[in-house]
């Protein structure tokens, strides 16, 4: 196997917060030894509900925020300290796209010139050429020469999307991070909007970090998936084995509580209790006060993510015994 | 489809603002103890139906139309008349609890509020009925928590204590906008559950309105779809999901990625949704169609009825209802060959 484009290694990153006013700080585990590796062209998604640490992950990889532990190798080398103008120079190979299209635009300036912007700030070709650029960048995305004249605030949600997305390719990046791209837009839309990802990724062959809780979306887009709970990762394996046979107690939940239409509410996983406070993190598997299958060792040892077979990880004490996912056909 | 069971019934409801049309008539009806899920886009529609329906919506909104539960005009009620209906009657849930919950009085104030004005309870008896309340929604550790404020509670816990406050007038309806929008998978799965535990419990009726298909179909007997101000499809849930009818309908169903087998190009919908303000001539939904003719652009498709207790606003309408005579009389014709 070639190197990878992206390897990311036992990374964590903590946060300090505190309770109350007076409180004392309390250290909060956001991401906690994440790791995975990403092929040039490759797909991953990462699902996760809020708190799992699926954005943070997202931060650390890019180089967005510093990790406190471990490390990012991109394309061969160490990724550089955030901010450095090596890492800078970098970034031209790596983009990210997040939720709020809006807030990622400038209101001042036309949607053309701000694509054009990363074209100028990396020394791209000479003037005539980044204007050619940006309209095939344009078009490509699905949005007129005339909607490059208008500003953010004069497009839909969809197109302000396109508009991003354009301006993330306009250096053709290896890399690109997305963080729920499309959670903030219409069914209608977000269709649009995941089809031109699927599109955009074969043809420039970009590598692609796909962060969403919406299980289908990632699916549609990624080839392999992680799902993360509390920091960790506790499932991996390719997009349809892990959904069609999840090994992990949790991804069997997620997929169960997915809503389908025309699936009335019959033999459901309804997990019990609360979404999990990273600042009170469980002792031993993060998961068991809400795993419906938890037994006594569940509380005090901790399960590490082990190969399950079948190109599958899986960080459950329970699974690791069995050694092998379920199959419907054994 | 009147009947005299029902017991909410809207019945060309229109609501403008500032002379702009954003609902264009609509009749929905709903029988004691049913569910009926209302989904559509943003902008469709769905949820200041419902505001209208209740005088929520600021006194500039121009709402006309009758608005029947078990046969009195809510719209031509008092304002006193209607502080009645409202939390007792008829209870609405919305999307961001926490904003909703008042963040500086205790749980036990907020729900006692509601049982003094519509149960007239007093002193330890609001107490008891708080208690059995939060016990109902779930809450652990009800007497305690009963002291506690809205940010002791999780997102998924205010949204139960929201519930445990719509119930506290004994509603013969519960109206519910988005209540697991903002709410993470697991959570949304429990919040559902207990609105189906709490309906069968209470043979309460319940709105429940989303933008989510899934969510809507696993909870409610019966969906209509709303475009524009309007609704284009109503039916039986497990009929429209199984053989949606109305274009806009197909295209949102096919604009979900499937969770299951093979993965296929995602249909989606071009354009965008209308500006109420310049809405195209005849049906809303044509320019985006794949199906329109000319006919779709003269003028606004009139509700036909397509098989019993579905119907639907389209020119396809027609083609359809001969469609399923035609599977009906074929399969008539089988079942004689049979016996």
């Amino acid at each position: 196997m070639s190197e990878p484009l992206v390897r990311v290694d036992d990374v964590a990153r903590a946060y300090h917060a505190r309770r109350g006013l007076f409180g004392r700080p309390v250290e909060v585990a956001a991401v906690d030894g994440v790791s995975f590796a990403l092929g040039r062209g490759e797909t991953l998604g990462i699902v996760g509900e809020s708190g799992s640490g699926k954005s943070t992950t997202g931060r650390l990889v890019l180089g967005l925020e510093p990790t406190d532990r471990g490390g990012v190798v991109f394309d061969g080398a160490p990724m550089p300290k955030g901010g450095t103008a090596e890492w800078r120079r970098l970034r031209a190979r790596m983009q990210m796209i997040f939720q709020d299209p809006l807030g990622a635009l400038d209101r001042r300036l036309p949607i053309a010139e701000q694509i054009r912007e990363p074209l100028d700030i990396h020394g791209v070709g000479d003037r005539l050429s980044r204007l050619d650029r940006v309209g095939d960048l344009l078009d490509r995305v699905g949005l007129g020469v005339d909607h490059g004249r208008r500003y953010p605030h004069e497009l839909s949600g969809g197109q302000r999307q396109r508009a991003v997305l354009a301006r993330a390719l306009a250096t053709t990046p290896d890399f690109l991070v997305c963080d729920e791209p499309i959670s903030a837009l219409d069914v209608s839309i977000q269709a649009q909007v995941v089809n031109l990802l699927v599109d955009l990724q074969a043809e420039f062959g970009l590598a692609m970090l796909f962060v969403s809780h919406d299980l289908r979306v990632v699916r549609q887009i990624s080839r392999r998936v992680v799902v993360m709970y509390l920091g960790r990762i506790v499932e991996e394996g390719s997009a349809d084995d892990l959904f069609a046979t999840p090994v992990h107690p949790y991804t069997r939940a997620l997929v169960s509580a997915a809503p389908t239409p025309g699936r009335r509410l019959v033999d459901r996983i309804v997990l019990g209790g609360d979404p999990p406070n990273p600042a009170d993190r469980p002792t031993g598997c993060a998961f068991h006060p809400r795993c419906p299958v938890a037994e006594a060792r569940c509380r005090v040892e901790t399960p590490r993510l082990v190969d399950v077979g079948a190109g599958r990880r899986a960080a459950c004490l329970l699974v690791a015994a069995d050694a092998t996912p379920n199959r419907e056909a054994a | 489809m009147a009947s005299a069971s029902s017991l909410v019934r809207l019945e060309g409801l229109t609501v403008a603002f500032d002379g702009v049309r954003v609902l264009h008539g609509v009749d929905v009806e709903l029988a004691r103890g049913g569910t009926l899920g209302l989904v559509g886009e943003s902008g469709s529609g769905k949820s200041v139906t419902w505001l209208a329906a209740l005088g929520l919506l600021p006194t500039k909104a121009r709402v006309e139309g009758r608005v029947l539960l078990d046969g009195e005009d809510l719209l031509a009620a008092s304002e006193r008349r209607l502080d009645a209906v409202r939390g007792g009657r008829i209870a609405m849930i919305f999307q961001d609890p926490a904003s909703a919950l008042n963040p500086v009085l205790t749980i036990r104030r907020q729900i006692g509020e509601a049982l003094a004005l519509h149960r007239g309870l007093s002193g330890r008896a609001i107490g008891a009925e708080a208690k059995r309340l939060l016990d109902l929604v779930g809450i652990p550790d009800a007497e305690r928590r009963l002291s506690a404020y809205p940010h002791e509670f999780s997102g998924g816990q205010n949204q139960r204590i929201m519930i445990a406050m719509a119930l506290a007038g004994r509603p013969d309806l519960l109206v519910a906008d988005e209540p697991t929008t903002a709410l993470d998978v697991t959570i949304q799965a429990q919040i559902l559950d207990l609105l189906d535990l709490v309906r069968r419990e209470t043979g309460m009726a319940l709105v429940l309105i989303s933008h989510d298909l899934g969510v809507v179909s696993q909870t409610c007997d019966r969906v209509a779809v709303m475009y524009a101000g309007r609704i284009v499809e109503e039916g039986p849930s497990d009929r429209l999901f199984a053989d949606p009818a109305h274009p806009y309908t197909r295209g949102l169903i096919g604009a979900l990625p499937p969770l299951d087998g093979s993965r296929r190009r995602l249909v989606s919908i071009a354009g965008t949704v209308p500006d109420p303000k310049a809405p195209p001539p005849g049906c809303a939904f044509a320019p985006r169609c794949l199906h329109s003719d000319r006919r779709c652009a003269v003028a606004q498709p009139s509700v036909e009825t397509i098989e019993p207790g579905r119907r639907m606003a389209c020119v396809l309408a027609v083609h359809r209802r001969e469609e399923s005579a035609g599977a009906a009389s074929s399969l008539a014709r089988k079942e004689t060959a049979a016996s």
